[in-house]
């Protein structure tokens, strides 16, 4: 077997500016990269004059395992990608199917995903709240902050039994109802988090310490934000007034009442804010939902994609045949593409599908919207020192396993 | 405000089309979206329009991908086995369009990094998976995959599952050369993942 270098050397990645600069190496196993990330850094004294990501630690392929799964089996896939929102993916995944598909979900099956998908973002923004502080040596928001998240993931395990990985959005609808006793959980959960989540605010908002860490670090424009790529968060801390969930709505996202929080200096501080503003929008949306949740089918009555109810199965031969037709082939989509976009929790999370008429995916690409966000650590660090580079890091919010696949 | 539509076409196609007149070489409309599919060599500069013209302002650049077409068993809108896929968004409208070029093996792509910075990843991320080179991209080499990586795995014709096990002793995969290698995830054709794809 030939050797396997995974190191690979620095010199392929730049070359040194002049002779009194340092080339180091930050990761892949540093705590404050969020996974396997390896930056290599340029160093005049301490502070940054060039760095590159090396990424690929946690690639494993799944956009061309996808070609080989059927849409159904593909649903998995999605969740081990971003899998601090597992529920997003799954969204954008389905979304972009029943593009395909051109089928339209019941309005409980649309609230339930909102549901589902904003449950999905605190949980994400309660990691990154907790790892951020972290990196920057708080540690007492990590517990308390983990503490709400444990909540959302008994909430999802009674929704599929699993905490981290639900697939409970698939295209056509869910994969089932909402289960006795989330609407108390949940209700519960909502007059808790805010008081909660005030209290890690106190510890750090004001902080004199952390403001000094974050004020003024990472600064990215508007534009900058836009011309690399850079969605969500990123934009909105600039100032942009930029959410998918309000400039193209999906799952029904314009009946709900909530605002897009907003900052204006484009550093570490203001996309803090930002993320834990969006929180609060967040509990407002799950107020709505669970306030004004519709009676009726939560799945597509379409029986080529969804398949039917257990019951019908012992009266009904058509659908015996649906059951055993949908759990073997799967479901063929038409010839064509199709890109479907959310606000995720870190930006905008994209899936583009092109279909060639068979039961599996010709092509399936993840849009993750941590990849291209990453691309924004090189100009948002130049010039500063290298312990900033771990606070930008962190207010970037990147999942390695989202930017790997 | 969305997009206006001049004789059933987009505000985008009209404009491009006013300016460069031999660029288009067809405009697609699939569920909503319209994919303007471009001459190769001039996508720069459509891109740059876009970017610039005040009627459109498609400042974001949301991504560009790539589609292996060698097995494609249907019409195809551009020539050539590879299309890549650019994917802008403008704010002012708060529209979409879909920028597709048709690539051979062997020929090569105008980078569009200096255009949006933002393409350097995602160009980067397509060599290394797809073999598609862009021209004037300043780090074109494995991103994703080991330096050492032989091949494109995004490809069709690319074994899932054939290459070398890394951590397991005294065994060697199959080349990925070898087009007879059975691919690991296809269960429903009576192949299931349990079966020895790898020549041991």
């Amino acid at each position: 077997m030939k050797e396997q270098t995974f190191m690979p050397s620095t010199e392929t990645l730049f070359e040194r500016t002049s002779d009194t600069t340092m080339i180091m190496n930050m990761g892949p196993q540093h705590p404050s990269t969020h996974g396997v990330l390896r930056v290599v850094l340029e160093l005049e004294g301490e502070t940054v004059v060039n760095l590159d990501c090396q990424i690929g630690y946690l690639h494993t392929g799944m956009e061309k395992e996808g070609e080989y799964q059927q849409y159904l089996k593909c649903v998995t896939m999605t969740d081990r990608m971003d899998y601090l929102s597992a529920n997003g993916n799954n969204l954008v995944y389905s979304l972009a199917v029943e593009k395909l598909l051109d089928i339209e979900i019941p309005p409980r099956g649309q609230a339930l995903r909102v549901m589902l998908a904003e449950l999905s973002r605190i949980a994400s923004h309660c990691v990154w709240l907790g790892t951020h502080a972290l990196d920057l040596g708080a540690m007492t928001p990590f517990f308390w902050i983990f503490r709400e998240r444990e909540k959302i993931l008994d909430m999802f395990e009674m929704f599929s039994g699993v905490r981290m990985m639900p697939s409970w959005i698939v295209p056509g609808g869910l994969r089932g109802d909402m289960p006795e006793g989330f609407e108390e959980k949940l209700r519960a959960f909502l007059k808790e988090f805010s008081p909660a989540l005030e209290e890690v605010e106190g510890l750090l908002v004001s902080n004199p310490i952390w403001k000094e860490r974050t004020i003024g670090v990472g600064v990215m424009t508007a534009e900058e934000a836009l011309a690399y790529g850079c969605s969500g968060p990123i934009a909105r801390a600039a100032g942009l007034a930029f959410d998918l969930r309000k400039s193209n709505p999906y799952c029904g996202y314009e009946l709900y009442d909530f605002a897009i929080p907003v900052a204006s200096n484009g550093d570490v501080y203001d996309r803090f804010l930002v993320r834990l503003a969006e929180m609060r929008e967040s509990v407002k949306i799950l107020q709505q939902v669970i306030d004004g949740l519709p009676e009726g089918p939560w799945s597509s009555s379409d029986r080529k994609v969804v398949p039917p109810p257990r019951e019908e199965l012992d009266t009904s031969m058509e659908s015996l045949i649906h059951h055993f037709k949908l759990w073997t082939e799967g479901f063929a989509p038409p010839v064509g593409e199709a890109y479907a976009a959310i606000e995720g929790p870190k930006g905008e999370l994209g899936c583009y599908i092109v279909s060639d008429g068979s039961n599996k995916p010709y092509r399936f690409h993840m849009r993750p919207s941590s990849f291209m966000n990453l691309q924004a650590l090189r100009p948002m660090s130049i010039g500063h020192l290298i312990a900033d580079v771990v606070a930008i890091i962190g207010s970037i919010d990147i999942v390695l396993g989202e930017i790997d696949r | 405000m969305p997009i206006p539509i001049y004789q059933g076409e987009r505000l985008e196609v009209v404009c491009v089309r006013e300016r460069f007149p031999n660029a288009i070489i067809r405009v697609k409309e699939y569920r909503d979206d319209t994919f303007i599919c471009v001459d190769r060599e001039s996508i720069a500069d459509v891109a740059t329009f876009l970017r610039d013209d005040e009627r459109l302002q498609y400042t974001y650049f949301v991504e560009c991908t790539c589609v292996d077409y060698s097995s494609w068993p249907h019409e195809r809108d551009l020539p050539g086995r590879f299309e890549v896929i650019y994917n802008l968004y403008s704010l002012k409208y708060r529209s979409r369009i879909f920028l597709k070029i048709g690539v051979d093996d062997g020929q090569e792509v105008p980078t569009l990094v200096g255009v949006y910075p933002g393409a350097e990843y995602p160009e980067r991320e397509v060599w290394d998976l797809y073999g598609v080179r862009f021209r004037g991209h300043p780090k074109l080499h494995r991103f994703l995959l080991p330096d050492d990586w032989v091949g494109h795995p995004l490809r069709k014709d690319f074994p899932l599952g054939g290459e070398d096990v890394v951590f397991a002793q005294n065994t060697v995969g199959p080349a990925v050369e070898d087009e007879s290698v059975p691919h690991a995830g296809e269960s429903f054709e009576g192949r299931t993942g349990s079966e020895d794809v790898s020549g041991r």
